[in-house]
């Protein structure tokens, strides 16, 4: 840890960090709508690659923590009208369980079983959401009475707040001899467990650790949002992009994931003029990057860094 | 009454979806890839036989069999472009292939998609049926489309049975599914046991997709589900397992129709996938699982 914080990934983060936080001062209000998904994305893709790449658990389903999250508070606000801190923190807490829940076939079933069980918990809730139409409001959607503010700039603040903090905390974690073990058992389980480690407590902590961020984030972004829908924070489709993103910044990076998601939403946004191929153009992007840096973004550059 | 309905209703969309499943769980078993981009490459055969009938003015059956080459084209496509090349790496981590191979065909598949619904929009199309009109089965009266369709599943399937069980190319990838290396130290070469799996696997999705086509119709939206109903389909009978795939795709289809016509066709997806995650808490790899 110690050498981390001289290392050049410290400082260049540290300036990225500092150019964000001034850019509400010269730039329009819909660069940073735009950069302020991108940083609630940011912490998604991290919290996924915290479990696929360190705990090596194929997660299909991280819209199963990030939408449970997400309309625990948003249902808790519209339903009860209670605060919008205590809706964010209970979206969390439910998250938490979910992410238990989850993580207890994850301790039988291993590699593709494990992804479809995730996908399965996402098709359910995404069930459960349009079924129960009078409470989630369907597939229309659910209208959130509060939001945390309408200034765009302080919004922008928070979201770049809550990204840098949950980088921190999941990039130490990562680093940590927590990260060291659970990168161990994702690897040879066997073997890990061989040298003494309880890999069981190690990866429902990953998993935890994984949900509360994803729901938090999703909680957030949905008072940011002022309204929670399928399609925003449940549909697979928002998944894949959520594991496109940390595949495209690279895997076992934790930082880069949250690059490769600012760079998708970014992307995205760039390529709307060219219309209905703007996905075709993005997926072509990943997928030449998972063919010739499977070590995505981050992973290229620290690599040269370390051969140099 | 309903009891008949559901028996020839379901069926149909069971054969349908074992015929769908069959090729993924092939592939799976004899070169450990799942091919996410399964539902794109079912949706292509359909979008390009109604394209074939509509904007070339074929007949049904070139138009038919233009869809099931379209499927044949795309297999091929998706092995060489990106299978082969994520197999062949020197850079990515043999234990991480797996992820990288789901991955690669999701985008993959997700491209097919986008173009489909750039080129020929994301309005449902229906194939024009070989042969139309209903007939009368003990008072229900069926479309003899249903008909059709569940024959040339089962025609279908037999032959792949014939196929790998009687000649030598099938006992060839018979074997690569039971021990690779093996078959590698008889002298066969494992690509071009690669490259049969994959084309036999083109030929099923594109039948198995045109026959959606005349059936349910399709549009891009239906990329998604359906490769996740063959994912849980191949999981539930047991991965690489193609008669634990056949058993499961008429439980899945069964219980979707029992519910659709029992309870309400809104609630259609939910008991299978309830069965799935309890199927994955007993027996982790699945009805006839090897593992």
């Amino acid at each position: 840890m110690a050498n981390f914080f001289t290392s050049r990934l410290f400082f260049i983060s540290l300036v990225c960090v500092v150019v964000a936080a001034t850019l509400p001062l010269y730039v329009s209000g819909y660069i940073l709508g735009l950069l302020t998904v991108a940083f609630y994305f940011g912490v998604f893709a991290m919290a996924w690659d915290l479990l696929f790449g360190f705990a090596g658990e194929v997660n299909f389903g991280p819209t199963f923590l990030i939408g449970t999250g997400a309309y625990t508070a948003g249902i808790l606000n519209n339903q009860y009208g209670w605060s919008v801190y205590v809706c964010i923190l209970l979206g969390a807490l439910a998250s938490v369980v979910a992410g238990f829940v989850l993580a207890l076939p994850a301790l039988r079933v291993r590699g593709p079983y494990f992804g479809l069980t995730t996908l399965v918990a996402v098709l359910m809730l995404q069930n459960f959401v349009v079924v129960f139409a009078d409470l989630t409001g369907g597939e229309i959607g659910l209208t959130i009475p509060d939001v945390i503010t309408i200034n765009a700039g302080a919004n922008y603040w928070i979201a770049l707040g809550f990204m840098t903090v949950s980088a921190a905390i999941l990039y130490g974690l990562s680093q940590s001899p927590v990260g060291l073990v659970l990168q161990a058992s994702g690897q040879d389980p066997v073997q890990a467990g061989a040298l003494g480690f309880n890999i069981v407590k190690h990866k429902l902590a990953a998993f935890i650790v994984s949900a509360f961020f994803s729901g938090l984030s999703g909680a957030l972004l949905v008072f940011y949002f002022g309204t929670a829908s399928v399609g925003t924070v449940v549909d697979v489709a928002v998944g894949v992009n959520v594991i496109v993103s940390a595949v495209l910044g690279g895997r076992r990076t934790v930082l880069g994931a949250a690059l490769g998601a600012i760079f998708l939403i970014v992307a995205g946004e760039f390529l709307r003029p060219t219309g209905e191929l703007a996905t075709f153009i993005v997926s072509a992007v990943a997928l030449l990057v998972v063919l010739f840096f499977p070590g995505g973004f981050l992973g290229a550059a620290l690599s040269r860094e370390a051969r140099s | 009454m309903l009891a008949l309905q559901i028996l020839i209703d379901g069926f149909a969309i069971s054969a349908l979806y074992a015929l769908g499943a069959t090729g993924f769980t092939l592939i799976f078993g004899v070169s450990g890839v799942l091919n996410l981009s399964h539902g794109a490459i079912m949706v292509a055969a359909a979008v390009a036989a109604w394209a074939a009938a509509s904007v070339l003015h074929l007949d049904i059956y070139s138009g038919a069999l233009f869809g099931v080459g379209v499927a044949l084209i795309m297999a091929f496509a998706t092995y060489f472009a990106v299978v082969k090349p994520i197999q062949n790496s020197r850079r990515i981590p043999n234990e991480e292939k797996e992820i990288f191979v789901l991955t690669g065909t999701l985008l993959w598949g997700i491209m097919i998609q986008e173009l489909i619904a750039y080129f020929f929009t994301n309005n449902a199309k229906t194939v024009l049926p070989i042969v139309e009109g209903v007939v009368d089965i003990f008072g229900n009266r069926t479309p003899r489309n249903n008909i059709f369709t569940a024959l040339v599943c089962c025609l279908v399937i037999g032959l792949l049975w014939l196929l790998v069980n009687r000649t030598r190319t099938g006992k060839a990838v018979l074997a690569a599914s039971m021990n690779p290396r093996g078959v590698t130290l008889l002298g066969l070469e494992l690509t071009q046991i690669y490259i049969v799996v994959w084309g036999i696997y083109g030929i099923l999705a594109g039948i198995a997709g045109v026959l959606l086509g005349m059936f349910l119709g399709v549009s891009s939206y239906s990329v998604g589900p359906l490769t996740a109903s063959a994912f849980s389909i191949v999981v539930l009978g047991g991965l690489g397992s193609v008669s634990g795939s056949l058993i499961a795709a008429f439980v899945v289809g069964y219980l979707e129709t029992i519910t659709a016509y029992m309870i309400s066709p809104a609630y259609r997806t939910i008991p299978a996938l309830l069965l799935l995650v309890f199927v994955m808490y007993i027996r982790p790899q699945g009805l006839l699982g090897r593992r």
